[in-house]
């Protein structure tokens, strides 16, 4: 299904000539951050009055393109043409006021406003005095929301709607912009059947008017309800552009993940042991439901899903984080009530938060503090509230040398460490509590090549040592490469396992993306 | 691996103060510097020294500790990345009721006639336990109802200060006895001043109390995830900060003898200006007692300063706003530097 490089050599050919066709054409975009390359030699086209998708796993690059057209980020490289016309935008004002529009998923409204203030606001009708004239602001609200089917009175407050019409209320603010180019990022994610119907039929209408529509997506069946046409993104790269009447699931999904795995990872097969833990019917209301799963002494039971697919919900209601409302957590054959992380660690389970800066690192202060934080609650290295310094002093150190943890010494701030070196920081701070059970969420995101092969290297390490190890991750090569097993999680729900010998990434996708 | 060998030693924890000067170098270094400034303009425009006058500098000193004891709880508060507004009203509001149980017989209107000339022990006790009370009120709010700490506070001190106004319908609470008011003679203040300031350095560097709280104000949310009951925390943490205003509330009526209900007024600001003058971030995570002691001293000798210098109480008030708002600046300048990093 990969496009053959005389075809995309044609087909870049044909793009040099502005084309009334095209509403929008990016050509040869290359955007680096700091450590990755985000997108590299990136093309896109989007012709007048479709629906266009953009598809590709999570970190494929699809969010930093839309970025790009939505002015939000500046390419490194390459050019972005509107209506042929070379143009280069300089923030999301830019962009809005040249005819292209962006709908976030999070929804950027004021709620304590009313709908046609949100709408109309830096844009707002004035009387004769200099005064907003609100009756012209409701009368063209009305008229707006009339033209795309739209029945939300424009005179209440933002925070008294539901997700869906304030959905639709961005939609009208993009669409009142006049714009010819509308972003929709994820847009159904929130939305019911039903909401998602109405949606679909204000977007049909906008695309009768000759408005070309940029449509980010994981449901494969939306792209085939509404999308002309579908881009699809691998590792930054352009892959391919196709109208969705000419493909099947299958194919999508093949150039979703059809990338060689090169990498070699330092799995060992190890006797894996007894149930450690066994959790049943899972829930928390409204972000995931009936989790079921064991995981064994030595087993590395993989994570996957896309984004949004609960599986970090799960690891934090394992954790205690955010408790779950339902559902049994056993550990060696005792029932456990975890309602706070505390809870978690003393019957030695350990989590590894998928944000490092946020929930991971005490960044200001010194790698000592930021390894001890969790073996203070054990009373062996407290004595009448009163630290044994010596004591935690040289579990932390042994510790930091055993990871290879790269600092001047323990006092330094862990904010002067490398993203790798704060990821073993963390990780030593968990395996001071001797973990029984390890639940690694994106254990090596944003770390470099080395640092990652080192903490896989421990990985196998401890599970050689048999602890339990769940291991949430959003790369597919990592997943396949270290898990015994694969749970694989969709929209809050677990939707199968893959053994490590039946493993693939077609089929770990194929159960990601219903 | 030769970048960890400082790592092998059990003290290698202390490498960097070899390495890097203290903190406190600088803020005494300022210290220094603003009471040289004084020496030379005491000798050029009043004829005498500034520091070579024991008994102003004992005065000096008399005054701050009060604000030096506060200034330890609201250092250990605003490490854990909040606030406390009330201080200063919980300072009158204890003076108030300390008082009216530290009466001697031989004034005529006590307040409470049958319970006069009491031990000492009684008066400082029911000072402490009122100033306790309120800490744990302003910690239990904030960590049950999710209120920023400044509302909860700011509410406290309007409340506290309407119950000592309250007390005794404005009155003042005299004639205490000699036993209490010896608390606040000879150099009682300062010494309870230090006392307080050793046993919470020791604390903030050497407990698992210490410990947490740095870790609270670096990073809640990883505090929460590394196994720390914050609410609990901080709980203890607003109850010191009450306890040391509490007491703070009883030397000074020890020092003036009496209560009035207007006692302890904006103590809360210039508490929390020692504490930030003192190298405390009002971010949190960051902050030492040793460095609040120093901060307390700067603040006491610029007011004496100006005292000595015999400049207009307005421009003290102008000024000393000037000098809280440069510390924010200056705490926010070394904030960028260090995320620079």
């Amino acid at each position: 299904m990969t496009i053959s490089p005389s075809t995309m050599a044609a087909v870049r050919a044909s793009g040099a000539i502005p084309n009334a066709e095209f509403l929008l054409t990016v050509e040869g975009v290359r955007k680096e951050f700091p450590g990755v390359v985000a997108l590299d030699d990136v093309q896109f086209r989007l012709k007048r009055g479709t629906v266009h998708a953009l598809m590709g796993e999570n970190g494929a690059g699809k969010s930093t393109l839309m970025k790009i057209l939505a002015g939000i980020y500046h390419p490194d490289k390459g050019e972005v043409r509107l209506k042929g016309q070379v143009i280069r935008l300089q923030s999301p004002l830019d962009a809005l006021e040249n005819g292209i529009a962006m709908i976030h998923q999070e929804l950027n409204l004021m709620p304590f406003m009313t709908v046609a203030e949100n709408i109309w606001i830096r844009r707002e009708p004035l009387n004769k005095w200099g005064f907003v004239d609100h009756r012209e602001m409701y009368r063209r609200t009305a008229a707006l929301f009339e033209r795309l089917h739209i029945s939300i009175d424009p005179g209440i407050e933002v925070r008294q709607l539901s997700v869906a019409n304030r959905q639709m209320v961005e939609i009208a603010k993009a669409v009142s912009y006049d714009s010819d180019v509308l972003i929709m990022d994820e847009p159904t994610s929130a939305l019911t059947e039903r909401e998602v119907e109405h949606l679909f039929r204000i977007i049909r209408d906008l695309r009768a008017q000759g408005i070309g529509i940029v449509y980010i997506t994981h449901k494969m069946n939306e792209l085939f309800e509404i999308a002309d046409e579908f881009s699809v993104f691998r590792d930054g790269r352009y892959i391919g552009t196709h109208a969705s009447k000419d493909v099947t699931r299958d194919d999508i999904i093949r150039m979703m993940v059809g990338r060689e795995i090169t990498q070699m990872f330092p799995k060992e097969i190890v006797p894996i042991g007894d149930v450690v833990l066994s959790v049943k019917d899972l829930c928390l209301d409204g972000v995931f439901r009936d989790v079921s799963f064991e995981v064994r002494a030595g087993e590395i039971l993989g994570v996957a899903g896309l984004v949004g697919s609960g599986r970090s919900n799960v690891a934090e209601a394992l954790f205690g984080v955010t408790p779950a409302s339902s559902g049994t957590i056993t550990l060696n054959g005792q029932q456990l009530s975890i309602n706070k992380p505390s809870d978690a660690i003393r019957n030695h389970m350990a989590f590894l938060t998928e944000d490092r800066k946020d929930t991971g690192c005490l960044l200001l202060l010194s790698v000592l503090d930021n390894m001890q934080v969790s073996i203070l609650h054990d009373n062996s290295y407290v004595k009448n509230g009163f630290v044994e310094e010596r004591r935690v002093a040289t579990a932390c150190t042994e510790m930091a040398q055993k990871l290879r943890v790269k600092t001047p010494n323990l006092a330094e701030p862990v904010q002067n460490l490398s993203g790798g070196n704060q990821q073993k920081v963390l990780i030593g701070r968990w395996l001071l509590i001797n973990p029984k059970v390890l639940i690694l969420d994106e254990p090596t995101r944003g770390i470099d090549v080395g640092a990652k092969a080192e903490i896989h290297r421990l990985v196998t390490e401890l599970a050689r040592q048999g602890v339990a190890i769940i291991m949430i991750s959003s790369e597919m090569p990592e997943v396949l490469g270290m898990s015994d097993r694969i749970m694989v999680m969709h929209e809050g729900r677990v939707t199968g396992f893959v053994d490590r010998a039946d493993a693939t990434q077609v089929k770990i996708m194929d159960l990601a993306a219903r | 691996m030769s970048a960890n060998t400082a790592s092998t030693t059990p003290s290698s924890t202390k490498a960097t103060t070899k390495k890097r000067l203290p903190p406190e170098v600088s803020i005494l270094l300022v210290l220094a510097g603003i009471a040289l400034v004084y020496e030379a303009l005491g000798w050029m425009f009043i004829g005498q020294s500034f520091l070579m006058n024991s008994q102003r500098l004992t005065i000096m000193i008399l005054q701050v500790s009060v604000i030096g004891i506060i200034s330890v709880g609201v250092t250990q508060v605003i490490i854990t990345g909040g606030i406390d507004l009330s201080s200063g009203s919980v300072v009158g509001m204890t003076a108030m009721i300390c008082a009216s149980f530290a009466q001697s017989s031989t004034w005529a209107r006590a307040l409470y006639p049958s319970l006069t000339d009491l031990p000492a022990i009684v008066p400082i006790l029911v000072g402490l336990l009122i100033g306790l009370l309120v800490g744990m009120v302003n910690g239990w709010l904030i960590s049950f109802t999710k209120i920023p700490p400044f509302i909860a506070t700011l509410g406290m001190m309007v409340s506290a200060r309407g119950v000592s106004k309250w007390y005794t319908k404005g009155q003042p609470v005299s004639g205490l006895t000699d036993s209490f008011n010896f608390i606040g003679t000879h150099a009682w203040p300062v010494v309870v001043f230090l006392i307080v300031a050793a046993i919470f350095h020791v604390a903030l560097r050497y407990t698992r109390y210490g410990k947490f709280t740095y870790a609270i104000g670096a990073n809640v949310q990883a505090a929460r995830v590394s196994g720390i009951d914050v609410d609990r925390h901080l709980i203890k943490v607003y109850a010191i900060a009450g306890l040391l205003s509490g007491l703070a509330g009883v030397v000074t009526t020890a020092r003036a003898q009496t209560a009035q209900a207007g006692m302890g007024m904006s103590y809360e600001l210039d508490a929390i200006a020692a504490a930030v003058i003192g190298g405390t971030s009002l971010n949190g995570g960051v902050g030492r007692i040793t460095g609040t002691v120093i901060g307390t001293v700067i603040l006491g000798v610029m007011m004496s300063g100006f005292t000595f210098l015999r400049v207009d109480a307005y421009y003290q008030e102008i000024v000393k706003g000037v000098i809280i708002v440069a510390a924010v600046v200056t705490d926010v300048y070394r904030q960028k530097k260090r995320t620079k990093v």
